[in-house]
This record gives C-alpha cells, sequence and structure tokens, in this order.
C-alpha cells in the first residue's frame, strides 16, 4: 500500500489525472506495454466492430478494476489469480448477452473474440499489478485509461484499414465513386491480419519518433 | 496477509454463489431480447430466399405483409396446423417456431408425430412457397431455405448458411453467386419423380445430370457441396406427398 497517502486527495488530483492520461499515450497498453495485439488484429476490419470492443473492453477493465480494489484487503492471495479470472469472466459474459441483445450483427461478427476478453493481458495485468494495490477511486481512473488507450489504438487502425480496405467509415462509402473510375482500386491486403501488424508498427514508429523516451537503450 | 483455509473455501463459495446469481439474472433478463434478434433474423432469412431484401429494422411488418400463411404438413402431406393473419387457426403449435432439426431427428428415428413447417409468400400476386431446409456439413450444421413457384416444382430462389464450413471454400455456398444457380430449376422430372437438385462436381455441363436438376458445385469444397445435395434430397423429400397433393 505505498501508493496510499495519508490525507485526503482532491477526487482530480494531478497523479490521479496521470493515471487516467499515461495510458492514453505515453504508457499506452498496445503500442508501449505491447500487450493485447492478437484482439487489435482481429476486430479491426471495421471502425463500428472496433469501437464496441474498445467499449466493451473499457468496461470489462474499468469495473472490474474497481471490483477488485473494493475486496483487495479481503481477497486471499494464494487464490488471489482465481479471484481475479471469475470476476473478468463473470464481467465478460454480461457483456456478451448484453451486445446479443442490443447489437447483434456486430456481436456475430465479433464472435469469439468478445469471450476471448477474458484472455486479454491487459486486464489481468491491470488487475494484478494496480487494483490489487490501490483505493478503488484510483482504480478507476487506471482502469478506464487503460481501457481507452487500448480503444484509441483500435479504432486508429480499424480507421485506415475500413478506409483503405472498403473505401467506407463506419460503413459509409468515403472515396468517391470517380476514384474508382480512373482505376483506384480497394487493397484488399489490409483486411488482412498481417496489415493490421503493420498498422500497429507505423503508430508505435510515429509515437516513438514523438516522444524520444520510449525509445530503448539497447 | 495469510488467510486460514477454511476462510478460502468460505470466500471461494460465497464469490462463486453471488457470480452464479448475477449471471443467472442478467442472462433471464436479456433472453426475451436476444430471443426476438434470432427470431428477425429468421425471418429475414425466409424473406431473402423469396428475393425479398430487407434491413433488419423492417423485417416484422414486411414478414407480416408478404408471408400470409404459415403451414404445418404432415409426413403424408396433410396439413395440421394453420397460421394466419396474426393467429393460430388450426393446431396447437405456430410453424415458425418448429424446430426443423428437432423434426428430421423424429423422422430418422421413426417417430410418427412429425410436422414440417412450410411459409407461404404472395409478391406481387406471385404465390410463393418457402420450404426450410437443414442438414450436416462438413465440421457443423447447414441450413437454409428454398423458395418454389406455384407449381412447386420451380425453384424462385435459395439461402443458405453455415455454422462452421471452410471459409473460401465450403463457406462459398452463403454467397449469392453460389445461390443465384438454383433459380430456375425443378425438383421433379418431366414424369413427375422427384429428382431433388443436386450440386454437381465438375459442372452439370459435363455430368450426366440433366440440367434442370443440378448446380456447380463449388472448387475444394466437395464434401460441403455433396452435403448440400444431401441436405435438399433428404428434407424436400418430406414434403413431396404434400406438393403432390396440391399441384
Amino acid at each position: 500500500m505505498t501508493t496510499e497517502s495519508k490525507k485526503k486527495e482532491p477526487l482530480f488530483s494531478a497523479k490521479n489525472k496521470k493515471l487516467f492520461s499515461l495510458p492514453l499515450f505515453g504508457n499506452n497498453p498496445i503500442t508501449v506495454q505491447v500487450l493485447g495485439i492478437c484482439s487489435a488484429l482481429a476486430i479491426t476490419v471495421k471502425l463500428e466492430n472496433a469501437v464496441v470492443m474498445a467499449i466493451s473492453v473499457t468496461a470489462v477493465i474499468a469495473v472490474g478494476n474497481l471490483i477488485i480494489s473494493l475486496l483487495r484487503n479481503t481477497i486471499p492471495s494464494r487464490i488471489r489469480i482465481i479471484v481475479q479470472l471469475v470476476v473478468i469472466a463473470a464481467l465478460v459474459i454480461m457483456v456478451d448477452q448484453v451486445l446479443k441483445a442490443f447489437v447483434y450483427d456486430v456481436s456475430k461478427q465479433l464472435s469469439v473474440f468478445v469471450g476471448l476478453i477474458i484472455t486479454n493481458c491487459i486486464i489481468m495485468g491491470r488487475f494484478e499489478a494496480f487494483a490489487m494495490a490501490n483505493k478503488p477511486w484510483p482504480s478507476l481512473l487506471d482502469g478506464i485509461g487503460n481501457g481507452l488507450g487500448y480503444g484509441i489504438i483500435l479504432v486508429i487502425i480499424a480507421f485506415f484499414r475500413e478506409l483503405l480496405g472498403f473505401g467506407t467509415i463506419w460503413g459509409y462509402k468515403i472515396i468517391p465513386e470517380s476514384f474508382y473510375d480512373f482505376g483506384y482500386k480497394d487493397n484488399g491486403f489490409m483486411i488482412l491480419p498481417p496489415m493490421a501488424l503493420i498498422t500497429v508498427g507505423v503508430i508505435i514508429w510515429i509515437q516513438r519518433s514523438k516522444n524520444k523516451d520510449l525509445i530503448e537503450k539497447n | 496477509m495469510q488467510h486460514s483455509n477454511s476462510y478460502i473455501f468460505r470466500y471461494s463459495a460465497i464469490m462463486v454463489i453471488i457470480v452464479a446469481a448475477m449471471l443467472a439474472a442478467t442472462a433471464e433478463l436479456l433472453k426475451p431480447k436476444q430471443l426476438d434478434n434470432i427470431r428477425i433474423e429468421k425471418m429475414q432469412f425466409i424473406l431473402s430466399s423469396a428475393g425479398i431484401r430487407v434491413e433488419k429494422k423492417d423485417v416484422i411488418p414486411t414478414y407480416n405483409k408478404f408471408i400470409t400463411k404459415e403451414l404445418g404438413v404432415d409426413l403424408s402431406g396433410n396439413i395440421v396446423s394453420i397460421f394466419q393473419n396474426g393467429k393460430q387457426e388450426q393446431g396447437t403449435i405456430r410453424p415458425f417456431e418448429i424446430s426443423l432439426k428437432e423434426e428430421l431427428d423424429k423422422i430418422s428415428k421413426g417417430a410418427g408425430d412429425v410436422v414440417l413447417p412450410l411459409y407461404i409468400c404472395n409478391n406481387d400476386g406471385k404465390t410463393i412457397f418457402i420450404v426450410p431446409v437443414y442438414g450436416k456439413g462438413l465440421w457443423g450444421p447447414l441450413w437454409g431455405n428454398m423458395a418454389f413457384a406455384d407449381d412447386m416444382n420451380t425453384v424462385v430462389g435459395a439461402t443458405f448458411d453455415h455454422k462452421a464450413e471452410t471459409p473460401g471454400l465450403g463457406s462459398e455456398i452463403a454467397t449469392t453467386v453460389f445461390q443465384a444457380q438454383f433459380a430456375n430449376k425443378q425438383i421433379f422430372d418431366p414424369s413427375g419423380e422427384f429428382v431433388s437438385v443436386s450440386v454437381v462436381k465438375g459442372g452439370v455441363k459435363n455430368s450426366s445430370t440433366p440440367e434442370a436438376h443440378g448446380v456447380d458445385a463449388i472448387s475444394g469444397g466437395t464434401i460441403t457441396s455433396n452435403a448440400v445435395s444431401k441436405m435438399l434430397h433428404d428434407c424436400l423429400i418430406n414434403y413431396v406427398p404434400y406438393f403432390k397433393k396440391d399441384q
């Protein structure tokens, strides 16, 4: 409990704001920690899927972080991983049920990847590394921050893949018909997983060239 | 902090009970909404076999407008159930709610009380008979709908879907290119004998199958193609007595 401070601090203190904003860019779970890559490759073909996935993961990680943090002093350390998994699994099943009820088509396209949020290492990582040792409020912020940090990258990748792969954004045609008349073609390769990996690579490259601190020394 | 074993047991027991109760509540609460989605998808699928494409949000009114009658027929071709104008006019079970899979299981076990669903669609004064089909694919179930003109012989349209056929090969049965081949095929030969429509490996032109009873198979998807042939034959043959009676 080293991070807990003795006196009451304001809800949006500089430290708390940092918890929220750091994972968005400086310590992004995908581009800096390189976690959650598999789902970033799998479901970023269309913007709508990426947004639904981002919201789902953010909801799971934020609520999960809050629950784990509230329970942190009661969880027996010998079964803490099991408790964390139960919390994640329960939340993911709920998210899956909600998606099936309200956005049926998207949930069919996301198919197994909603269930696979359970294995998303970002969530386990935040529970174990942060929520187990911090108060509920900072944990909630940390959860939302990490969820959105993951989501932003997903949305950026999906934006380029859908634009270049289908010529659409959110299902609406963006590239004008006249381009096609001049011989422009949608790039089918963008729809395949390798291009998602390359897009992630380009994002990491741009981010590190802007922020030299992130470049490893060796 | 080290907890005692009994604490760990109590902790996990309580946790599991709470989580189970929460999940059960969520599932029960959202079930009606989820079932609605599945029903809407089924309606959309039935409509599309008759050539009526419609957006998800307009499915229910369109379905009620075009599908004028739902029939349940038994194996000797008698009508045992009629659902019309939003109410059950004969029989007890609405044909739309019949699980074709269970009825086919009954047939293979030789049970007698089989009721098969059949949808009658009225599109611009043309009567279309829509027959659902269900069968086994390579990796999982296949299903679909066959739409027939009012001679109960000529195919108007077909839609197929699958659970897990090989992407790019067997899964091509779900494409409109494959399904469009079925239009104008016939399931009875000129003498009135039931022959179904087969999916022919190597192309209909190069085979002994008459053009009217065959469509081209999918390269590399032979097992799925054969499965479609078998599904069509095994499902449609149950409707033959009804077709014969009404023809």
